[in-house]
């Protein structure tokens, strides 16, 4: 897609490690459009952080990072690191789970806002401390002239993400990566955040990448979403159909295993077991092992290819679930 | 309480020996210190000749083939005498670190376990202890004992002590903090459980480096105070009492001082290599793969 | 060690409550000053239930936990175990307390001691309190633990980390089941765990229950599995309760301000519904606990508050039968946020 501001494909990590190579991402596509919200759901160890740290060249020195990245229509991975890094810095912002570890404890919160614009933009000290409190004050921190000077201790675990968000969009990035970004925070203060986020994608036209592992907030941010398994997507399409008529029998069960409010108190439907090790990934369909459907011995040895189902609804099974949406 | 047992899981032993293999600088230290030990053992055994053989008519030979270290200013075999000293270089080390082992460790557990005043009244005394400067302290310990290898030992123990009381008290502060050591109180086991069974064996790694590094100053230290004439008494060999012998002939007898001192010089760096490569090895903050694993989401 | 305990006879208290905290207060000096982690805090566990008690970071859920195994101090108040009062108990009285209330930790990781097996873990309560004579009786016991939770037995030689989050939550389970405890504290139990596991472990946890007739204090953040697990829950908000009831009351009819915001804050997975909904966003963060507001401790964030909230201190008064809520506009300020 040509006017994707970030698109990846056959995306594949390989983490060297003690045990040997570990297979983190592998042959992942996906892309997100200006304005629009891509949310990449999975459990941990789904590869759904690394496919995104490895596009935008922040895997691990360990990792081996093949496939296409393409940021903005250029070519990213031929880039050299140096062209890479004034890139991303410009282009890309980031927001991640732990605001604190995200902060310097040692600089106000005003000067690692301010950072950003002096080295990418070319602003001056003055200009990007004024910048700084307008970002701070985009971002909904109260009376955001006297707190520019304040330190990141000073701050609530909320309002330490908001300063974080105003950090990443300190360039006027063109894409937001969000990893877990509110996992850390408390169901009223994530109300908040993603308040926030929407409201500025809104008015920037930014395209937002978030990761998490709740289906409850990608329902509410997403347009399209892709769900990981053992470091492949299983399902992707837009949210109204992945929801609706979830095509993966892994899907299915995500959405069921989460207590339905007002339902009472019933059994939950659990998936069997625990995601496989990256060291020691069945050779089939990963998910086979765990599968309440089960298939055949083609699902035991035969890698399931993604298919489309319904326009850009596509799942990675040789058995999709009933479009009526069984299982829920 | 009994003797604290240190006992780090198999697992990590196995992978600290793993390691040890692969690094060609630990594996020379621990050949080396092999090497010692059997000496220190079978030392008497093996000695081409008797340390107190006395004869007038070699003395202060050069090395040669009879004697590949020549002899001494009365005709002793130096080779012999040093491979017989061994045994008391290891004896010293062994004996002295083992004092320190059990006192540090023990007053480092209390200390940093009941905290408040039990931690800031030993604690100082370890303060106090580790203000002076080793051998001087040791040189007044053996002052008020009288000289030998016995008071020796001690003195070097009680020296040692306060750095083993620091290593231990600091784990103890971390590991007390733990979510396991709360699990261990909710489910009512006593303090003394919990310090010999959860404490106690999460700390050991940094006691285990702590032990080797401390074995060679133990060493040297014992070498320091048989060359000040306040340990081993002659005739009876050690490296550190030939070392001061030979100082009276470093022009023409210098084999009387340098084998002697390479001995002690060998020695503590193969203590200190395999316990430089044992911190590497034994170090917390390395992540198994698993947690490695959790950290890539 | 001697042998030969303090010897503490428990009795089953009056109409079946297993633990009763009356007033309870615990405060933490620090050099930001006191902190009032729990600030007048009343409740009864009774036999056989789940108590569910749901709230944010700093609301004090954890603490109110601890005390019940007296490991958190009361500073005043008074915690009451099997018909007896506890508050005052010596250590090693404390020790016996310890076996007749269970605790199941949030992250399964780091409450099993990394250096132990899985056997030893799930054999410690049993040792600690001598109710086993032999190691070999010991050893059919962590079997039929191993069993109960759904282990296999050639677990019991493996050391936590070679197994996954909800296998090691399953051992912290079987840890807890070992004394027999008269109640099982589970503070946020499945926070840690990925989503599959946390219905893995919710549906166990159910299912001992049923079958071993155990007695839950189920503390949580995370409102629909309070809701999910209880048979009543409790909301409490910096250091206080604020409603109380079964589950489908605080869901259907919120009666304090902060339960409904708290209720329109966690997202359904549903596109429409997200789609269409109207949050409450609260504004700011939750005040410090060194330095409650005056009168309600909610009204600083309350889209509802009213002058008189700054002066009266609700208290905790029925709405509906076993329905109670801490707001002087119980139920009509929800209306009223609904409305506007």
């Amino acid at each position: 897609m040509s006017d994707a501001v970030l698109a990846v494909s056959g995306l594949t990590v390989t983490i060297g490690t003690r045990r040997g190579p570990a297979r983190a991402v592998a042959g992942v596509d996906w892309s997100v459009q200006a304005g629009q919200t891509l949310a990449l759901v999975g459990e941990s160890g789904s590869g759904k952080s690394m496919s995104v740290l490895a596009a935008t060249g922040l895997a691990p020195r360990a990792a081996r990072v093949t496939g296409s990245v393409r940021l903005l229509g250029s070519d990213f991975t031929a880039l050299p690191a140096d062209r890479r890094r004034r890139m991303r810095g410009r282009h890309v912002g980031f927001v991640f789970q732990d605001p604190m570890t995200s902060l310097n404890p040692v600089l106000s919160v005003g000067r690692q806002v301010a950072e950003a614009g002096e080295e990418h933009l070319g602003l001056t000290r003055r200009a990007a401390r004024t910048r700084a409190i307008e970002l701070l004050d985009l971002v909904g921190i109260p009376s955001a002239a006297q707190r520019v000077d304040a330190y990141p201790h000073q701050f609530s675990g909320g309002m330490r993400q908001r300063v974080v968000i105003a950090m990443a969009l300190a360039c006027e990035p063109d894409l937001l990566i969000a990893d877990e970004p509110t996992t850390a925070l408390d169901v009223t203060t994530q109300a908040q955040i993603v308040e926030l986020v929407a409201d500025l994608q809104q008015r920037l036209g930014t395209a937002v990448v978030w990761i998490t592992h709740d289906l409850g907030v990608v329902a509410g941010i997403a347009d399209t979403v892709a769900v990981m398994y053992a470091g492949r997507i299983v399902e992707q399409g837009p949210v109204e159909a992945v929801f609706d008529r979830p095509g993966h029998p892994y899907t299915s069960a995500l959405l069921a295993a989460r207590p339905e409010p007002g339902a009472g108190g019933g059994d939950l439907v659990t998936i069997a077991g625990a995601p496989p090790s990256p060291h020691d990934l069945p050779a089939g369909c990963a998910f086979w092992p765990r599968c309440p459907v089960r298939g055949d011995a083609r699902c035991e040895h035969e890698l399931p290819p993604l298919v489309p189902v319904a326009g850009a609804h596509h799942v990675r099974t040789f058995y999709p679930q009933r479009p009526d949406g069984e299982g829920r | 309480m009994s003797a604290p047992t240190v006992s780090p899981s198999e697992g990590q032993l196995r992978r600290a020996a793993s390691a040890l293999r692969h690094d060609p600088l630990a594996l020379t230290g621990a050949a080396v210190l092999v090497l010692l030990v059997v000496v220190g053992v079978a030392g008497p055994w093996l000695a081409p000749s008797g340390i107190n053989d006395v004869d007038v008519d070699r003395m202060l030979q050069a090395p040669s083939w009879a004697h590949p270290f020549g002899t001494d200013e009365l005709g002793r075999d130096v080779l012999s005498r040093v491979m017989v000293a061994a045994r008391v270089s290891l004896q010293v080390g062994a004996v002295s670190v083992g004092i320190a082992l059990l006192a540090g460790v023990t007053l480092g557990l209390f200390a940093g376990y009941y905290r408040g005043w039990v931690d800031n009244l030993l604690m100082r005394c370890m303060d106090v202890l580790f203000a002076f400067p080793v051998l001087l302290l040791a040189v007044a310990i053996v002052a008020v004992l009288g000289p030998g290898l016995l008071t020796a030992m001690i003195a070097i123990g009680v020296v040692y002590t306060p750095i083993f009381a620091r290593v231990t008290r600091a784990g103890v502060l971390s590991v007390r903090e733990q979510v396991f050591v709360r699990a261990a109180v909710s489910i009512g086991a006593s303090d003394l459980r919990i310090m010999r069974r959860h404490v106690l064996p999460n700390i050991a790694a940094p006691l285990i480096v702590q032990t080797s590094l401390s074995l060679a100053f133990a060493i040297l230290s014992e070498a320091a105070l048989s060359f000040l004439g306040l340990g081993v008494q002659p005739p009876a060999p050690a490296w550190g009492r030939m070392l001061y012998d030979g100082r009276g002939f470093v022009t023409d007898a210098w084999w009387l001082g340098v084998f002697p001192g390479a001995a002690i010089f060998c020695t503590v760096l193969a203590f200190n290599l395999v316990g430089d490569a044992l911190r590497d090895v034994l170090d917390p903050r390395q992540l198994t793969v698993n947690e490695a694993r959790r950290s890539t989401g | 060690m001697k042998r030969g305990e303090v010897q503490v006879p428990m009795q089953r208290g009056s109409a079946d409550v297993v633990a009763e905290l009356d007033d309870l207060r615990v405060w933490f000096p620090t050099s930001a000053g006191v902190v009032r982690a729990v600030d007048g805090v009343s409740l009864q566990v009774r036999r056989g239930e789940t108590l569910g008690l749901v709230g944010e970071s700093g609301s004090g859920k954890s603490t109110t936990g601890l005390a019940l195994l007296r490991l958190v101090d009361p500073t005043t108040g008074s915690v009451r175990v099997a018909g007896q009062d506890v508050t005052g108990w010596s250590r090693r009285q404390l020790r016996a307390l310890r076996r007749r209330v269970a605790m199941v930790f949030q992250d399964p990781q780091a409450s099993l001691d990394p250096r132990r097996t899985v056997g030893s873990s799930i054999a410690e309560p049993l040792i600690v309190h001598r109710l086993v004579d032999s190691s070999a009786a010991r050893r059919r016991r962590v079997e039929e633990l191993l069993d109960a939770v759904g282990l296999r037995r050639d677990l019991a030689d493996r050391h936590p980390h070679e197994l996954s989050g909800g296998q090691r939550q399953r051992v912290g389970i079987a840890r807890a089941l070992a004394g027999e405890p008269d109640l099982i504290v589970l503070d946020e139990p499945i926070a840690s765990l990925d989503l599959s596991v946390q219905a893995q472990i919710m549906n166990l946890l159910r299912g001992l229950q049923r079958d071993l007739g155990l007695t839950y204090l189920f503390i949580a953040h995370d409102l629909a599995a309070v809701e999910h697990m209880s048979d009543r829950m409790a909301v409490m908000y910096l250091g206080r309760i604020v409603e109380s009831g079964t589950p489908a009351q605080i869901w259907r009819e919120p009666a304090h301000p902060y339960t409904a915001a708290l209720l329109s804050a966690i997202p359904v997975a549903d596109p429409q519904v997200e789609r269409e909904r109207r949050r409450v966003i609260l504004s700011g963060d939750i005040p410090s606990p060194v330095d409650p507001p005056s009168g309600c401790r909610f009204r600083t964030r309350c889209p509802q508050a009213r002058p008189d909230c700054a002066e009266t201190d609700p208290a905790l008064v029925e709405v509906a039968a076993g329905h109670r809520a801490a707001c002087l506009y119980a139920g009509e300020a929800v209306r009223a946020m609904r409305v506007s």
